[in-house]
């Protein structure tokens, strides 16, 4: 069971992609598995043919647990250890329990199939027939929204908990970005424009190849630099909640793909098909809150990682430059550091080449 | 194509965005983004799908003139 996060501690497989006998290569979708947070499918990363599965769909095993045996070609598999179960409460219907204790079956790691997997009459009856188990049903929307907030708040509450924070902030003038898509939009299709935020985020790639200590992680009382800048974005789901995925190699993609991939992450988002890595691979943080009107975001970092991007609502004010006063489109760029990792002084570092690239858009 | 055809196929643009939305609760003058909590990018969504619906092409320049339901609505009338 892959850990999905800094606030997972256990999730269900939901079902199996694959049997044995079937060939995997590296970033194959193996299984779907049900975190707090939202359904995940899982990737694998090595290569070779399924030996076993070792977990039911329906089980709730810890971060770690082995599913299933993978070996190479020609090799002989080794004996896994058998999955942990998580202590649980079972949920099973009063009827559905009198009826398995008369049957004799055993409702530990039964598939349910009633409201929030609880074991119904007809899971113990199919128990007692040996009809394979079902896919179980996704959680009910309030118990989906529940768990998201009590993994939201595991996170949150280990980041205050953990990591001291420090904040700068800084306003860009943004009009040379805005007016560079502008002419960008008019030469594309409506399918093809671009959005602010895919000039936002370039240019924090851009900036944190200048300025590599914020990407990356906090382990083991010291600063993990990551060579890919895997940039999570904070994207809102239309029934509550929040999930952080991230748009892998974003440091090696120019603005049409990063807004093919931010299109394709907003998507598969919003439907829960979430790959594994997009979860758990992210470097760094950016949440843009400029379209419900706020114009500063102070950001709680997502450990491990060490820093926050946050950008506010783009906003018509007066701005002075070169001994003029006018009127400027500005955004309210701020970033939340991890003081453990970079001190106020490569944050500003990072600011500024943020500004820099953000006057300089058609070098994005 | 009459106002009704117009708005008939506007709701379904916006069901298809905003699936929760009571679309019949909406006023003719609010704010669409706002009513119905649709961000920048579902906003850019809305624009395809009219322009796959309607064939009309809307220039950014244009997207306050179809801001509103009431908006939408003449901007596809006309």
């Amino acid at each position: 069971m892959p850990s999905l996060g800094a606030d997972m501690e256990a999730g269900k497989l939901i079902e199996w992609k694959i049997k044995p006998g079937d060939h995997v290569k590296r970033g194959d979708i193996v299984a779907e598995v049900e975190t707090e947070k939202a359904d995940i499918d899982v990737e694998i990363f090595s290569t070779g043919v399924v030996h076993e599965l070792l977990v039911q769909p329906g089980q709730k095993v810890p971060v770690g647990t082995v599913l299933a045996t993978i070996v190479g070609e020609g090799e002989q598999p080794s004996a896994a250890p058998a999955p942990p179960p998580v202590p649980e409460r079972v949920r099973i219907s009063p009827l559905a329990k009198k009826l398995a204790q008369e049957l004799g079956v055993n409702i530990e790691g039964l598939p349910g199939t009633g409201p929030g997997g609880a074991i119904t009459r007809e899971d113990v009856e199919g128990a007692v027939q040996g009809k394979p188990a079902s896919k179980p049903p996704a959680a009910a929307p309030a118990e989906a929204q529940a768990g998201m907030r009590r993994a939201i708040a595991a996170a949150m509450a280990r980041s205050n908990r953990e990591i001291p924070h420090y904040y700068l902030k800084m306003q860009i003038d943004i009009h040379r970005t805005l007016e560079w898509l502008q002419a960008e939009n008019l030469k594309r299709t409506v399918k093809n424009r671009l959005l602010p935020a895919v000039a936002l985020i370039r240019a924090v790639t851009c900036a944190l190849k200048e300025v590599p200590d914020l990407n990356g992680y906090w382990v083991n009382d010291h600063l993990e630099i990551k060579e890919s800048i895997n940039v999570g974005f904070a994207i809102s789901l239309r029934h509550g909640g929040l999930v952080t995925p991230a748009i892998l190699d974003a440091g090696q993609k120019k603005v049409d793909q990063l807004m093919a991939a931010l299109t394709d992450l907003i998507v598969r988002a919003r439907e829960g098909h979430l790959r594994s890595s997009e979860i758990s691979e992210g470097t760094i943080t950016i949440t843009n809150l400029g379209d419900l009107g706020v114009e500063t975001v102070y950001g709680v970092i997502y450990p491990p990682q060490v820093a926050l991007v946050g950008f506010g609502k783009i906003q018509e004010r007066p701005w002075a430059a070169n001994g003029m006063l006018g009127v400027r489109p500005v955004v309210t760029a701020t970033l939340a550091g991890d003081h453990r990792a970079t001190d106020g002084h490569r944050g500003a570092q990072f600011l500024s080449a943020l500004d820099r690239f953000l006057q300089e858009p058609e070098k994005l | 194509m009459t106002e009704n055809e117009v708005r008939e196929r506007v709701f379904q643009v916006l069901h298809r965005i905003a699936p929760e939305a009571n679309l019949n609760q909406l006023g003719p003058d609010q704010n669409l983004r706002e009513a119905l909590d649709i961000d920048s990018f579902d906003f850019l969504n809305v624009v395809v799908a009219l322009n796959e619906k309607f064939g009309v092409e809307i220039p950014e320049t244009d997207y306050r003139r179809v801001s509103t339901l009431k908006g939408m609505v003449e901007y596809f009338k006309s």
